[in-house]
């Protein structure tokens, strides 16, 4: 049976307002200035941005419902890469010639979009690493090995991607630390009040995901972020899965860590960022050693670069990072409310659909106040990989596993799901396909 | 291409031998983590190394269990030297599909996992061809790759 929806709140969750935000769901954003086409642009669907996307050329039959696993990349960030390797392509920092100010001009721009896009108090706060993944490990490694100690307590949630997990297990391993875990409902929605029993004054850092890639659910930022400051403690946001689709604000949500991946905002693979506050950065030692992130060394000693360099050791994902630059400025000129309204209207379509339909189990809040364009579901007596084999058949491609989301698989007692997810490229005619694909499923295994 | 031919759907929606041998002198248990497929093998042989039951328990997705039942159907009558050469051609054969890069794992677990057990149980046994069925899965997947050019 079709898990029945449950009318939360009244509150329209749009992000972008302080009302709303405060509300404690929805995603959390302080008010942000919205560009012209934010309000022009309303609510319509973003479909037409289809025509940026050179891959729909190459493939036009193509239902692309894995944006949760890496997006589809515009041809003005693809332009950018190749720009970048036929135009100017030179080192950073080093080169006494033009060419190399102008890569460096870029690559620097490329960090001031970032915090702009953020809402960053200044471009020293952000740190390009090679992706979420390698952002939490900095701040696991570095920070971590620097500043807890034997007994202390990391604190996690279920809804964790395993890449905000293992690198926690990795530091609580070597320091004898206590990792706990923050539990959900049967809905897949944290349970909030019981934070309050698990923060003690042990507790360091809470590590948690703004956005579950396995449900989809948006996670109440601020109040967790407000508990955990009042005694103390850290929060690292991992927004891998919602920069890209949300307007963000790190200094209205006051997190002091927050870390997310390129490949999954319209940028390159390779490239992804992590954000810390000013202060931390400055007093934490660097994580990897090597050039560009030194200003001296002798035989015996090395002293370090300012922030952020110090902690971008060796030669950058340069033209990655150039990419990733490129991307925000198209999603920017989007609109990133305008790009959440269109997912939000995505994603109640294909509950509707898919709630129709008996023999499927919808998994998470199936409430698009509280649930990102990520959804996941299964089919009585078909195995998720089943479902994605066939839905490949018709050129749909979704996923199918755990996604990495193992403790959130075991939560909820079953191995897998099949995941389908949105972006602003996606049309209300992918949904429906989506629930076509659904029935020939049913009608192959009936 | 079309996967899911009626074989497949019918064995995994019915499989055959998915029971336990409660006298198997072989078994073994092997997992997919990433699908979250999981299956235990059993075989009970005589003297000679004749294969008298097979049989499997699990769960998993359509190939994986078509697979299954395929390979406990096939093992009956062989010889544990002969079930070690086997390898994901054979499984080909038997599902009547060749398995692309991604579900491959899925077809090839039940025989793995059947011979890491053998391995076990005789060591001195030829050594499953583990090489072999990845070079072989590899040109399986490059003959796909021509084929949807
Ligand atoms: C919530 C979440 N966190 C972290 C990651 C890791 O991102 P990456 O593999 O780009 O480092 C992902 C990617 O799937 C994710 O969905």
């Amino acid at each position: 049976m079709a898990t029945l929806i449950q009318n939360r709140s009244a509150s329209s969750g749009l992000v972008g307002s302080r009302a709303s935000a405060t509300k404690g769901r929805g995603v959390s954003v302080r008010p942000v200035q919205r560009t012209a086409s934010d309000r022009t642009r309303g609510g319509n669907v973003v479909s037409p941005r289809r025509k940026d996307f050179p891959i729909f050329q190459e493939r036009p039959e193509l239902v692309y419902l894995d944006s949760a696993a890496t997006s589809l990349k515009p041809k003005c960030v693809i332009d950018a890469v190749a720009d970048y390797y036929g135009k100017y392509s030179a080192n950073v920092h080093r080169g006494i010639y033009r060419l190399s100010e102008e890569a460096t001009a870029a690559y620097e721009g490329a960090r001031k979009t970032i915090q702009q896009f953020i809402g960053a108090k200044s471009e020293k706060e952000i740190i390009f690493t090679r992706g979420a993944t390698e952002a939490i490990n900095l701040v696991a490694q570095g920070w971590g090995s620097q500043y807890l100690k034997s007994g202390d307590e990391i604190i996690l949630t279920v809804l964790e991607h395993h890449s905000n997990i293992v690198p926690w297990q990795m530091v609580a391993k070597k320091k004898n630390c206590v990792i706990k875990y923050l539990d959900v409902d049967d809905r897949g929605v944290l349970k909030t009040d019981q934070l309050s029993k698990l923060l003690t004054r042990r507790t360091k850092i809470i590590a948690l995901t703004h956005v579950s890639n396995g449900i989809g659910v948006i996670n109440p930022l601020k109040p967790i972020i407000q508990k955990a400051h009042a005694i103390g403690a850290k929060v690292l946001v991992d927004a891998a899965q919602s920069t890209p689709h949300s307007p963000l604000d790190v200094q209205y949500l006051d997190c002091d860590f927050l870390a997310f991946s390129g490949h999954k905002m319209c940028g390159p693979t390779g490239i992804g960022v992590l954000y810390a506050k000013e202060k931390i950065l400055q007093e934490m030692e660097p994580f990897l050693g090597g050039g560009d992130m030194i200003l001296e060394v002798t035989k015996t000693n090395s002293t370090w670069n300012e922030i952020p360099w110090k902690f971008e050791a060796g030669t950058p994902p340069i033209a990655e990072a150039i990419g990733l630059g490129a991307a925000l400025v198209y999603l920017r000129e989007i609109g990133m409310s305008t790009i959440r309204t269109h997912e939000k209207k995505l994603l109640a379509h294909a509950l509707e659909l898919l709630q129709k339909i008996p023999g499927v189990t919808l998994y998470g809040p199936c409430d698009p106040e509280i649930q990102a364009g990520v959804l996941s579901f299964g089919i009585d007596g078909v195995h998720p990989h089943d479902i994605a084999s066939i839905f490949d058949e018709d050129n749909i491609a979704i996923r199918a596993g755990h996604h990495c989301n193992m403790l959130l698989m075991e939560r909820f007692g079953i191995p897998a799901t099949a995941r389908a997810s949105f972006y602003l490229y996606n049309t209300e005619t992918d949904v429906e396909k989506l629930a076509q694909a659904v029935l020939k499923v049913k009608k192959i295994f009936s | 291409m079309n996967l899911y031919s009626s074989l497949i759907v019918d064995l995994s929606k019915n499989p055959v031998n998915k029971r336990s041998i409660p006298d198997a002198n072989i078994t073994g248990s092997g997992a997919n983590v990433t699908c979250g497929d999981r299956v235990r093998m059993y075989a009970k042989t005589d003297a000679q190394g004749k294969i008298l039951d097979c049989s499997f328990e699990g769960e998993g997705c359509a190939i994986t269990m078509a697979s299954a039942s395929l390979l406990t159907e096939e093992a009956k009558g062989k010889l544990l030297a002969e079930i070690s050469e086997w390898n994901s051609l054979n499984v080909f054969q038997w599902l009547g599909t060749e398995l692309g890069p991604g579900r491959v794992k899925c077809g090839l677990i039940p025989l793995e996992t059947l011979q890491e057990a053998l391995k076990r149980h005789s060591p001195s046994a030829p050594r499953p061809q583990k090489r072999q069925a990845l070079s072989s899965r590899a040109r399986v997947s490059r003959a796909h790759a021509e084929k949807q050019l």
